[in-house]
């Protein structure tokens, strides 16, 4: 017990600097927060196009094919950033890329898509942000990829960058459609 | 060119710090005199040099020379002289270089004022102060060098964040690193007397100053933060158990009970383990609220990612201060003599009871900290540890640490008399227990933590007069005697009752400001009035108004109380030119009883504007409880006994109370 | 570096780029319903922010919020529906409070388990103190009795 006493901080420091060892892995991103989406089907939800000829989005959508779902808006930087990636995307035959427009005015969606090249198969449009708040959206850009049965199986708080679609979004990819 | 003589200081400060470092640790170890003496001119050279260099930047700052890479991302030539100045800490590698300015002047302070303390042990703890230096110039000069250049130098500045263009946020940070650097001196010694081997009263006395000082600051310094978020965000808010926040809040906590405990050694030789452990810890305390706040290892959703070698380097000096200095503690620590006996019921005990509460506070603060990051590096679901958390931990904790701070300073040393102090002490209950019933009445039965810290606010206030009314007997003797003692009453005594007594106010005011403040959210135009907390507030006109570096639309109330005219109101929000980010202004009004705040927000764009008025119940206390404790800890410093070099006087033992 | 140069200050600011508003609050017609979603709205985190609640907030997602907090509770949901509701959505980490569960027991019970083992071992240090120098062969009534006369006298062995 005496001697407990002495050497119990040195052992309680020691703990905790290996537990900051490991907060400081520059792969874990402090910013990110585990959502709570990833496992269960996507809510239900049905959202009109961008233009009345344009198709809309509903989650009926989002079963039958693995589908990868962007939310972005034009009033926002690092979306415009990840656009390019978005169009690699694109271009993987097994998949569907759907994106949802938050908060933004359908105009300048337009113009944005008009400016940057559209990816998308379909794209609904979230004027208000509450379907964002049933994906648990936290802002813009995010990005969720949906197996074939409608369930959630990723999701990325933040803009794509290559190294995320290389080592995370494509193996999963390849594996929910094998 | 100026800069580059300070980045050569900063070059020449390590230099100096490394010759600090090993000549008089290895001289007092050796015997080497000479070694030992030269601690004293290099810990003087150190900050001289250090000196040289902040002023470089603060100089770079005040001219507006964009070409330094930090002046250029945060000044700009429109901004106020205090904020130009203030700019230069207003950043991360400046703030960096002011922090281990302030360890080289507590260092050479150390070497000018010890002139009485044993040389060996002033050669030891200039060394190991220097240790701290050298990892922290080390630090500055590899992964924040706040002298980089850019090139070409562009013309204008990007403009300091507008949030930190506020008079309470430019003193801040200064504030703060004397707090928190200031426990450096405590660490060092400590490290110096585990060195040695030996503690006793004389250390106590010569730690005591140092740590006070640090001490006051930091109150200060947290309570110049506080206000600022009361009074920039907006929202009436003062404290949010953030974990910046929490981040200086530990190391005055457990500041609080090195203070405490230090009295014991000083006074009984007693405790002396624990008061290292505790020394060695604040200022642990202290390196791992900078670890937090600077490595990103903490950090909110959305908030890009920081330089991990940043973390990765004070991590190491985390680690190794920290290691090093406890198993020197584990090792020579089991070999301090024990030292003078105490009954359970005694100061000594009561001191005792008081670190066992406040480390234990110390705790949970850290495990609130720390465990939504523990969660996430363990890959369990992420968590947030918010004001429930504290509500429903740290207040049961701290509601008898608040109790005993009203009996403790009326127990005798050595062997106490718990009940005599309980009777001394009926006044003060009664007030208590009027007090929670008072508040219990005003809201009955939904806020049961309000009423109880109430009334623990009022037994610690009028306890802590009753244990000075008891020094200077005063109405049980002739006013003349009492006043001969009032006077007499040495320095230290008082700083402990305005210590004690501005915590209390303190703690009314917390308390009154969590539970029962009000709060009117409307869309209000021009002639339309609001009601709270007894005052009208009627709208008069919003308009449009200039300042140096921003413009902003002012909201003009007037506030009527009972029909009558009380005062004028003029929120802001403003638009800064260069930073898009618009700020609020809140308008506060102080009264005895409480504040009247008003902030003006958006416009729907038809002539009416969100408006927010809060009724703030007693949150004057708050700062006016912070400024009576500051007061409190310089009276205490002033005390001669304390002063650094004052010759030892060991205080006559208090005759035991049977 | 555009953010890490403040973060470290702001702590308390979204770093988040301000989301259009797309309504300013508007509060509920009855005062005690109002009451009720002010003081969820405290409970409840800004997800963006640091360590702020959707009550006092500018960030685009607490204006939502706030809002789908009052159109629920006017649609008649009670406090823990709406609870629930938002943890489906964000996850535990919207709340203020950890959920008690054995993962989260260290944060609820560790203070006091902490307080309770720093009694008992502070308990004990006070009633052996006094026996420290003594010869281990003393039972512990006569331990108890020297402790009792050293308790009285001991200030002569005080430094």
């Amino acid at each position: 017990m005496h001697r407990l006493f002495f050497i119990l901080p040195l052992v309680v420091v020691l703990v905790l600097v290996a537990v900051f060892w490991r907060g400081l892995d520059p792969a874990r991103n402090p910013a990110s927060i585990s959502s709570a989406l990833v496992g269960k089907p996507v809510p239900p939800f049905v959202l009109p196009g961008l233009t009345p000829e344009m198709p809309g989005l509903g989650d009926a959508d989002l079963r039958g094919q693995v589908t990868v779902l962007n939310f972005f808006a034009s009033w926002c930087a690092p979306c415009r950033a990840e656009h390019p990636l978005l169009k690699e995307l694109a271009a993987v035959p097994e998949i569907r890329l759907v994106g949802i427009t938050y908060k933004d005015r359908l105009a300048d969606s337009l113009r944005f898509l008009a400016e940057l090249g559209d990816p998308f198969a379909a794209i609904g449009a979230d004027e208000t942000g509450r379907i964002g708040i049933d994906f648990g959206l936290t802002g813009v850009p995010e990005t969720f990829v949906i197996d074939r049965d409608g369930i959630v199986r990723y999701r990325l708080a933040q803009p794509i960058d290559e190294a995320r679609l290389a080592d995370e979004i494509l193996p999963l990819i390849a594996e929910l459609t094998r | 060119m100026i800069i580059e003589i300070g980045h050569f200081a900063l070059v020449l400060a390590l230099v100096l710090a490394l010759a600090q470092a090993i000549l008089p640790l290895v001289g007092a170890q050796r015997g080497i005199r000479s070694w030992m003496l030269l601690a004293k001119p290099a810990a003087i050279g150190q900050f001289a040099f250090l000196l040289v260099a902040f002023l470089a930047l603060v100089h770079a700052f005040v001219v507006s020379d964009f070409s330094v890479v930090i002046v250029y991302l945060n000044s700009h030539s429109s901004m106020p002289l205090l904020y130009k100045i203030s700019g230069t800490w207003g950043n991360h590698e400046g703030s960096l270089l002011l922090w281990v300015t302030i360890l080289a002047f507590f260092g050479a302070l150390v070497a000018v004022f010890g002139e009485n303390l044993p040389p060996r042990l002033k050669a030891r703890t200039l060394s190991v102060q220097a240790m701290i230096s050298i990892a922290f110039i080390l630090f500055t000069l590899f992964t924040s060098n706040p002298f980089a250049r850019i090139s070409p130098a562009p013309f204008e500045g990007e403009e300091l964040n507008p949030l930190l263009q506020d008079p309470g946020l430019a003193f801040h940070p200064p504030m703060l690193y004397i707090g928190y650097v200031g426990f450096s001196i405590a660490f060092s010694f400590a490290v110096a007397a585990l060195i040695e081997g030996k503690v006793d009263a004389a250390w106590a006395r010569w730690v005591r100053p140092w740590t006070l000082l640090s001490w006051t600051s930091l109150t200060g310094g947290i309570a110049l933060g506080a206000h600022w978020a009361y009074y920039e965000l907006g929202w009436g808010g003062w404290w949010f158990w953030d974990p910046v926040e929490n981040a200086s809040f530990m190391p005055w906590l457990m500041g609080t009970a090195l203070l405490h405990s230090a009295i014991v050694v000083e006074k009984r030789d007693a405790l002396k383990a624990w008061t290292l452990l505790l020394a060695i810890l604040t200022f642990g305390c202290s390196l791992l609220g900078t670890f937090l706040v600077r490595s990103g290892v903490i950090t909110s959703v959305h908030a890009f990612a920081q330089d991990p070698e940043r973390g990765v380097f004070i991590l190491a000096i985390l680690g190794v201060a920290l290691g090093g200095a406890l198993t020197l503690f584990a090792w020579r620590a089991p070999v301090l003599k024990p030292g003078g006996m105490f009954a359970p019921v005694s100061r000594e005990a009561a001191l005792m009871l008081n670190n066992l509460f406040i480390t234990t506070l110390t705790f949970v603060v850290l495990l609130g900290t720390l465990l939504p990051l523990i969660f996430d590096v363990l890959g369990l679901q992420d968590i947030s540890v918010g004001p429930p958390y504290y509500k429903w931990t740290f207040i049961p904790i701290s509601l008898p640490l608040i109790l005993l701070a009203a009996v403790g300073p009326l127990l005798g040393w050595k062997r106490g008399d718990l009940s005599g102090a309980l009777q001394r002490l009926w006044g003060a209950g009664i007030l208590g227990v009027a007090g929670i019933v008072v508040a219990a009445w005003i809201d009955f039965g939904s806020e049961v933590m309000a009423a109880l810290g109430i009334g623990v606010g009022l037994w610690l206030l009028a306890g802590t007069f009753v244990e000075w009314a008891e020094r200077v007997r005063l109405f049980r003797t002739e006013f003349t005697e009492s006043w001969r003692r009032m006077r007499h009453l040495p320095r230290a005594a008082y700083g402990m009752t305005l210590a004690h007594a501005g915590l209390a106010i303190a703690i009314i005011g917390m308390t009154a400001s969590a539970a029962w403040k009000e709060e009117v959210v409307r869309q209000m135009r021009p002639g339309e009035t609001i009601e709270i907390g007894g005052f009208t507030y009627r709208l008069e006109e919003v308009r449009g108004v200039r300042g140096p570096n921003y413009i902003a639309e002012q909201a003009d109330f007037t506030v009527l109380k009972d029909g009558e005219f009380y005062t004028r109101l003029y929120p802001e929000r403003r638009q800064y030119m260069v930073q898009p980010m618009p700020t609020t202004e809140a308008a506060i009004e102080s009264h005895f009883f409480g504040d009247l705040y008003a902030v003006i927000g958006e416009s729907d764009g038809a002539g009416a504007w969100t408006v927010r008025i809060y009724e703030e119940p007693l949150v004057p206390w708050i700062w006016t409880g912070a400024i009576v404790m500051v007061l409190g800890g310089f009276v205490s410093m002033s005390d001669r006994r304390y002063r650094v070099g004052a010759p030892s006087r060991q205080p006559a033992a208090q005759p035991a109370k049977a | 570096m555009k953010t890490a140069r403040t973060g470290w200050l702001l702590p308390l600011i979204c770093l988040v780029v301000a989301l259009p508003a797309l309504a300013v609050d508007v509060p509920l017609d009855d005062p005690a319903l109002e009451e009720r979603a002010r003081h969820l709205m405290r409970e409840v985190r800004c997800v963006v922010c640091q360590s702020q609640s959707i009550g006092e907030s500018d960030a685009g997602i607490a204006v939502d919020l706030r809002r789908l907090i009052r159109a629920e509770i006017a649609a008649g949901k009670s406090d823990d529906e709406i609870r629930n509701f938002l943890v489906e959505r964000y996850g535990d980490f919207v709340l203020f409070t950890p959920p008690f569960r054995a993962e989260t027991m260290v944060l609820w019970i560790g203070p006091f388990v902490v307080l309770g083992l720093g009694l008992a071992f502070m308990i004990r240090f006070l009633r052996r103190r006094p026996s420290v120098a003594m010869p281990s062969s003393l039972d512990a009534e006569e331990r108890q009795r020297i402790a009792r006369a050293l308790g009285k006298d001991g200030g002569e062995n005080a430094a």
